[in-house]
This record gives C-alpha cells, structure tokens and sequence, in this order.
C-alpha cells in the first residue's frame, strides 16, 4: 500500500527475517539435530555435528524402530477410505440438502453440520465401538473419522451447491434422467473445486491426527504420528532428539511433496473453499 | 424423514397438473441417509452416551456399571480439577485466537504484494500448517528446553550464558498458545490475503483521494471490509485450540504442576488411569464449554460483519 521508498526496502528486508527466524531455525533445527550423534543431540542446538554425519544411521534405525512403512500404509489405508467416504456421502447429503427447502431440511441441515461445532465424545465412542467390536481395527477408525468430519463436508459442499445454478439438473431430469445418473455425471464434476478443498482439509486433519487414534486404535495399529510418540516416549529419561527429528523429516516428507507439487492449486483451493 | 421406500413411493405420482416429464424429484431423500447414518451412529449417539456414563461409576477397575448422580462432578469439582482445567482451556483458547489471528494478519499485510520473494513466503509460511501438531510439539520442545537453541541465541546476544526453562515457568501456557498460533498462522494469513484481494482498488482509491494514510485506510476502510474473514478466522481458533492436545501434550505434556493442562490433556490421562466415568465428565464439560462459548461468538462476530 505504502509508496514510500524506505518502507519499499524495509519490507523484503522484514520478510526474509521472519522467514529465517521463524521458519529456518525450527526447520534446520530438526534437520540438523537428526544428523546427529545421540549424545551429540542430547541438548539440541543450532551448531553443525561435533562428532561427524549420522544421517544414514540415524534414518535406519528409526526407520526399523519406528516401522514407518507399516505406520505410513496404516495412514494411507485410514485416510484413503475416509477421504472417499466423506466426500462421497458428504456430496449426496449436500445435494439434497442445497436444493430442497423447508423446515424438515433446515432442522436436517442444523443437525448435518453439527459436529463443526460440537467436539466428538471419544471416550463414549470408545464404549460404541467395543459394543460394535470394532475398536482397535482401522474400519472402526475410518468409521470414526468420517463420523467427526461428515460436518465439515456437509457444510463445504452444501455452501457450493447453493452457489451453483440448478438449470443443467432440470433440464437432465426433463431429459428423463434419474437422480442416481444425474448425481454422477452432472453434480458431482461440477463439485470438483470444493471435492479438492474439502480433500485438503480432510487429508490434513486425519493425516496429523493423534488425539482419536491414541483412544480408537492406539498400541494396536501403526499410524506415522502414533509411532512418532512412541518413538518420542520410548527414551524414558533422555529423548533421543537425534531419533525423534530424523522421524519428524520421514513423516512431514509425504504430505511436504503432496504440498510442494500441488501447492498452488492448495492454496487458491482453500481461500476459495473458505471465503464466499 | 429418511425413509426411502416411503418417499418413493409418493414420489412416484406427480402431482395433477405438473407436467408428466418430471416423473420423480431430482434429490431423492434417501441420498441423506448414508451420510446421516455414519453421523448418528458415529457422532450423536456417542454424545448422548456422554450424558448418561457421566452420571456412573464406570471404570476399569470394576464390571459392572452404576448410576452415581453428580458424584463425578462433584469430586472433579472437590478437588478443583474442573475449574482449573476448564480455566486453562479457555485461556489458551483466547490466547490462541489472538495470536494466531494477529500473525495471520500481520503475514498477510506484509506479503499482500505479488512479487516473487512473498510468494515464495506465503507458501514457506504455510508448512507448518502441513506438518503435523505432535512434530511441531516436539520442536518447539527441543528450542525452549534450558539447553535449547532458543536460550543460546539468546546467550549470544546478550553476552552471557541463558539457562531458563521456558516450558517450565509461570508463563508458560502463553508459550505453548504462541506454538499454537504459530503451526496455524499460515492458515490465518492465507485466508486474510483472500479477503484483502475482495476489497476493491475503487474504494482504497476513494480513501486515498480523502487523504486517509496507509493506517487510516487499514483501520477505516480494510479492517472493516475484512470482517468475514475475522469470523471465520477467529471461530476457526477458538474451535481448534478448544479441540487441542497434540501440542501441549508435545510440549509440557500438562504441566508445570499441571499449569497447561486443558480438558483433552485430562480425558486423555484419567483415561489411561481407567477412570472411564471422570473421562467422561470432563468430555460433557468440553462439550458444554465449547457450546456456550462458540456459538455466542459466531453468533456475535455475524452480527458484527452485518452492522459494518
């Protein structure tokens, strides 16, 4: 906004100083500690290894210790199936909840988006699944994902729908297409910008999680932040700073890639999806 | 409502007069159903389960399960977990809204120019959104513990060796909130930048003609217009630093002497401990908290964007 010379040199000045101090020393922070020796990484600091590059070492053994390819397939097979679901059923629900009206669907809809609000039970879910035997296994876990996060796809996808007109599904239906075909090939391509919206959001809850699963599947299934904690808890007296940073880089790397390749697309999906 | 051979059926005779092309309703109701299910089953009966275990003696220390009546409140009330606890929460919350929406909003006025060193900063900004609360827990742990990085940039600038233990002094809840608002500033700043672009150049135009300055016009003209971004901003960190565990847990895991201990930290504990039924009361009490606070506020923050 500001025109003035000084400001116009000041401000890149400003924005790299907070890109290093608030970005790069955390960020080479965990780097750097995991090239470390462990007693080297006892009190993490900023400084290059004393005694030498432990970066292979350190990667493989957390890499056996920490099981991350069955943690990172764990995550995978409870993102995947919950991200399907919840937009899928979330878009069905959104479409009838966007086109009808009246007060039967404004109660519906109240109802539909209440869990952005209301935090989930975990422990009484905890009971519910037992009841179910399903704790402990990945459905019960998918089930309670898409359980937590069916509001937020109800309220995203309904809040587009509404955006859009209703011209091409009349005239489908006049056509004499049914609603099942209609939902298919007319609704859900033109959902394509909040479907990628609401996947990021998604993704990005279920991915980092820890809270839920310590309660539905902790100790029994591998998640990559379930074992990060365990990884971090397992020196009882001294953490293994070296061990946990080097598991901190192997589980940020996925979803890191995911955003570098995508990030522009990430980016204009969320402001569009968040500000109407 | 969501029963389907019940709507079919109806549906299946247009009304007199309409005319015979449509044959059925475009969204049937049973397209609800699916999505209701998981969320009834998953969500609403769980809720309603909190209310009546929070009223037992369920453990794991016992088999069977007994109607205490407010027993579990008024032990948790007894010795003074659940006012302390509920008191932390909604501190860190309110620390959390205001900071998080304080760097999101400084970020975005920083880096609202298109060149290409902001844009490289918009998107380095928003990594920690990506990364995952218990990561940045644990760096945030390593950078403030005594002989962390944090306290020897310090010594180097001030001349002296720094050993203070900033996850373990009175003001930690304040430093633990600042981690929050850090992970989630990027989040803030992205959704801010989105409203200062709806703004119109005619208006700043205007502004500028009035002779408003660069801060007249962002406290006059700006900040008004951003209202809609406020709200969802700031319900959005109410929402998530209620809902929060991952960085304390990271960070201070409750403590100082239970200092930072907000209501997930508790379920999360007497949970391990089997105390299932005072797990469960402080999950009515979160529940209840996050009710009376949240919609209060969204209800206030809509009303505000309508007056401006």
């Amino acid at each position: 906004m500001s025109t003035s010379i000084t400001w116009r040199v000041v401000r890149p000045g400003i924005v790299v100083a907070l890109l290093l101090g608030l970005l790069g020393v955390p960020l080479w922070l965990v780097f750097i500690t995991s090239a470390k020796s462990r007693g080297d990484a006892l009190s993490p600091s900023l400084a290059l290894p004393r005694d030498g590059w432990h970066l292979a070492a350190n990667y493989s053994e957390v890499f056996t210790e920490g099981r991350v390819w069955k943690a990172f397939f764990g995550s995978l097979s409870i993102v995947l199936p919950s991200t399907v679901l919840l937009l899928l059923l979330g878009a069905m629900a959104g479409w009838v909840l966007a086109r009808r009206s009246g007060l039967v669907i404004a109660v519906l809809y109240a109802i539909g988006i209440s869990g952005i609000v209301l935090p989930p039970a975990v422990i009484t879910l905890v009971l519910l699944l037992r009841q179910l035997s399903i704790d402990g296994t990945l459905t019960g876990m998918v089930l309670v994902y898409t359980g937590i996060y069916m509001s937020t796809s109800i309220f995203f996808i309904t809040g587009f729908i509404r955006t859009i007109p209703a011209e091409l599904e009349e005239a489908a239906r006049v056509d004499g297409a049914g609603p099942v075909r209609i939902f298919v090939t007319i609704i859900l391509p033109l959902l394509r910008p909040v479907l990628a919206t609401a996947t990021i959001l998604i993704c990005l809850y279920i991915w980092n999680d820890v809270f839920y699963a310590f309660f539905v599947i902790g100790g029994r299934k591998d998640t990559l932040p379930l074992n990060l904690f365990q990884v971090a808890s397992a020196g009882l007296y001294l953490n293994n700073w070296h061990l946990i940073f080097a598991y901190v880089v192997l589980m940020s790397l996925p979803l890191l890639v995911v955003f570098a390749v995508a990030q522009r697309r990430i980016i204009s999906g969320i402001t569009g999806g968040a500000v109407k | 409502m969501i029963d389907p051979a019940g709507v079919t059926g109806t549906a299946t005779q247009p009304p007199p007069g309409r005319s015979a092309g449509r044959p059925r309703p475009a969204q049937p109701w049973w397209f609800l159903a699916p999505a209701f299910a998981v969320l009834i089953v998953f969500f609403l009966v769980p809720t309603l389960y909190n209310l009546i275990y929070a009223f037992t003696d369920w453990s794991s220390f016992k088999t069977a399960i007994n109607p205490v009546g407010l027993d579990n409140f008024r032990a948790l009330l007894g010795n003074g977990v659940l006012l302390t606890d509920l008191r932390t929460t909604v501190i860190y919350a309110a620390l959390v809204a205001l900071f998080q929406n304080l760097f999101g909003l400084v970020l975005a006025l920083l880096l609202e120019a298109d060149t290409r060193l902001n844009r490289f900063a918009r998107v380095m900004f928003f990594i920690p959104v990506v990364m995952s609360a218990l990561a940045v827990g644990y760096i945030f742990q390593a950078l403030l513990k005594p002989s962390g990085a944090l306290n020897s940039v310090l010594g180097w600038v001030v001349g002296h060796e720094v050993q203070h233990a900033w996850l373990a002094d009175s003001w930690t809840l304040l430093y633990v909130a600042l981690i929050h608002s850090w992970k989630w500033m990027g989040l803030a700043m992205l959704i801010y930048l989105a409203g200062l672009k709806t703004i119109s150049v005619d208006v700043l135009e205007a502004a500028r003609i009035d002779g408003a300055g660069a801060w007249q016009t962002f406290r006059r003209v700006r900040f008004p217009l951003l209202a809609p971004a406020v709200t969802f901003n700031v319900a959005t960190a109410l929402l998530g630093s209620m809902n929060s565990f991952d960085i304390v847990q990271a960070t201070t895991g409750g403590g100082p002497a239970q200092s930072t201990e907000i209501l997930n930290i508790f379920i999360y504990r007497t949970f391990g401990q089997g105390l299932f039924a005072q797990a469960t009361t402080m999950s009515l009490v979160l529940l209840l908290v996050i009710a009376l606070m949240a919609f209060p506020t969204i209800w206030l923050l809509r009303r505000r964007e309508q007056a401006l």
